[in-house]
């Protein structure tokens, strides 16, 4: 009895399958062709990827000035991006850190992919204050590493810096959490290969990994202990980012409550792109056996969850602003001046995809539902990367001068870079999805016989 | 007789071979080594593996990482070249620590994690270029095979194993 579930819990794993069966459906779409939609897919993808290195060629080629900025809204769609695209890769440590430490086993159907998410997200989110800097080739000056400039050393006093530490260790420690994670699976993809090639390049991916009774106890002891690491690294890393604005003087920015709220929206729109993607990916791979009805639910619980956590974030904002009677507050972002103000569109467009939509997901049926699921995961795409546009571009839009106002307008190379690091993540991705097992499969084969539909079925009918 | 011979024993289920372990350790046999295409629990313990020591390693790399960050903010803000920024208190670590905070956390995760999976990947002898060692591709796919060392027993261990539901036996020469 050593894989007894109790028999309310919907099985995670559908159909009769075996651990062969696992195997075989986990490496079919590395070993199969890929279809015509994949290459549509990709060469969308490639394309708007390559426009946006365009966009940035030609910015680092002539200067900053190419973007929609002023001296007043010196930062507007880059750090709207790069903290959005930071936000998204929130939940795929959640997934796999969080969750490892809840015990949670419906995590082990996407935990893998959420973490490529995380991967190929901060990728995108690194971009941009690099290119913002005007000179990238002086990137490494934010590193504190002995220079010629009479040793001055970098500014550890400021958030800036603090987030070059955090993200930079997000980045690397969730890569060898991945990658760690991904040896077993390279290994069971590298004995199967028959092509010589195919064989020497997983051969390579898989470390040599051989699954010894030794190597199998390190390995759950470095998952559990890269988890506990994980999940205060995955708080702080937003915690930092939100005080890029929250240690700043200007109204709309200096408050106390962004740490918490940004981490809340960071895993709500994290799981908000999770469902983007696995909704795409179970049927483009056909796993729709593992990645079921009851996963989409569990993130739309945790949506639910952390969307009104963010709900209750912007009433407190908004209240506060009101109750100061500063006039100066009323040019914030969450504010009756800016709901009738030159941003009304994007005050709204934050309450309505952010707030609004995702309150369908009490209804069960909606909850349980792909396409609809798939459908209010957009809107929250959308709804938070209006949140970061708004708490930059609104709040800096109208600073304590009437006469420094100014309105923020994007360019097309504005434009055009957000669009390209888009192209980039699916390019990365779409990739990822053909040449990576997308499930870990190793860890679904422990739960199989626990969670399994064949075998719970066959438990309870032994028991009637 | 030379030693080098092994028998490999396969199995298809983890609780059978689990079983199967405790069985042939029960008969005083040295299991050399047991290959699985996933974890299986109680499985260390019933081969009487010790227990692995990489969660205090990591820790003491984290104290190493902890002590890094002091000794770079403290040489870089107040003892090289100590700035008035935003007044605050360039003169004194202590009086500084809390804007120091952020940086001694990170590099407390980033030594504690990397040195951590260095140490693993070190100890378990993997890393790129390194040759597989499982001695049957099935192991990642869904067979667990048993390895024990033959020392005029061979019979009396085949007929063992086949009793603890072995689903093939075979004998080999170890290089």
């Amino acid at each position: 009895m050593s894989h007894y579930e109790a028999p309310i819990r919907e099985p995670l794993i559908l159909g009769h399958k075996s651990y062969h069966d696992i195997t075989e459906d986990i490496a079919r779409p590395i070993e199969g062709k890929a279809n015509k939609n994949w290459y549509i897919a990709f060469y969308i993808a490639l394309a708007a990827m390559l426009w946006g290195f365009g966009c940035i060629f030609y910015t680092v080629g002539t200067g900053i000035g190419v973007w929609g900025l002023s001296k007043n809204i010196g930062w507007a769609w880059d750090i709207t991006n790069f903290v959005w695209w930071v936000g998204i890769g929130h939940a795929g440590t959640l997934i796999s850190a969080v969750l490892l430490l809840f015990r949670q086993k419906w995590r082990m159907a996407i935990n893998r992919s959420a973490e490529a998410m995380t991967i190929f997200a901060v990728f995108q989110a690194g971009l941009f204050p690099i290119i913002h800097m005007g000179r990238p080739w002086n990137a490494y000056w934010v590193l504190p590493i002995p220079n010629q400039f009479g040793s001055l050393w970098v500014n550890f006093n400021s958030p800036l810096l603090w987030d070059v530490f955090a993200i930079s260790t997000y980045l690397s420690v969730s890569l060898v959490f991945w990658w760690t994670g991904l040896l077993p699976d390279f290994a069971m993809i590298r004995d199967r290969a028959v092509k010589p090639f195919q064989k020497k390049i997983y051969s390579l991916l898989s470390f040599g990994w051989s699954g010894r009774a030794k190597d199998w106890q390190r390995f759950e002891e470095v998952s559990l202990v890269l988890a506990g690491l994980a999940t205060p690294l995955v708080l702080s890393v937003h915690t930092i980012v939100s005080m890029d604005f929250a240690t700043s003087i200007n109204p709309g920015w200096h408050s106390t409550i962004f740490p918490p709220y940004f981490v809340a929206g960071a895993i709500f729109s994290g799981f908000a792109m999770v469902q983007t993607l696995l909704g795409i990916m179970r049927k483009v791979t056909n796993l729709e056996a593992y990645i079921t009805r009851l996963h989409v639910e569990y993130m739309n619980i945790v949506i639910i969850l952390t969307g009104g956590i963010v709900a209750v974030a912007y009433a407190t904002e908004f209240f506060i602003a009101w109750y100061t009677g500063s006039q100066y507050e009323d040019y914030t972002y969450l504010s009756i001046g800016s709901a009738t103000g030159p941003y009304a569109w994007a005050f709204w467009s934050l309450i309505i995809f952010n707030i609004i939509t995702p309150q369908l997901l009490w209804i069960k049926k909606f909850r349980r539902s792909f396409i609809i699921s798939f459908l209010i995961s957009i809107a929250i795409n959308i709804g938070m990367w209006f949140e970061r546009f708004d708490i930059i571009a609104i709040v800096l839009s109208k600073g304590h001068l009437p006469s420094t106002w100014w309105r923020f307008e994007p360019t097309f190379v504005d434009v055009g870079i957000f669009i390209g690091t888009i192209g980039f993540f699916f390019v990365l991705f779409l990739l990822y999805a053909r040449t990576f097992p997308v499930i870990a499969q190793a860890e679904v084969k422990t739960i199989l016989k626990s969670s399994g539909e064949s075998y719970k079925k066959l438990r309870d009918d032994n028991h009637e | 007789m030379s030693s080098s011979k092994v028998i490999h024993a396969f199995y298809n289920d983890d609780e059978v071979v689990l079983e199967a372990v405790k069985k042939v350790k029960a008969a005083n046999h040295h299991i050399e080594e047991v290959f699985c295409p996933f974890p299986v629990h109680g499985l260390d313990k019933a081969m009487g593996l010790a227990p692995t020591r990489i969660a205090i390693a990591s820790f003491m790399f984290g104290i190493t990482g902890l002590g890094v960050a002091i000794w770079l903010t403290y040489y870089t803000m107040i003892a090289d070249w100590p700035q008035d920024i935003g007044g605050k208190p360039s003169f004194s670590w202590a009086e500084n620590m809390p804007a120091f905070v952020p940086i001694m956390f990170e590099l407390t995760v980033f030594f504690a994690a990397h040195l951590m999976v260095i140490t693993f990947y070190m100890r378990s002898r993997i890393w790129p270029f390194k040759k597989a060692e499982n001695p049957d591709p099935r192991t990642t796919d869904d067979h667990f095979l048993m390895e024990i060392e033959v020392h005029d027993n061979q019979e009396e261990l085949t007929s063992l194993l086949n009793e603890t539901g072995a689903v093939e036996i075979n004998v080999v020469d170890k290089h």
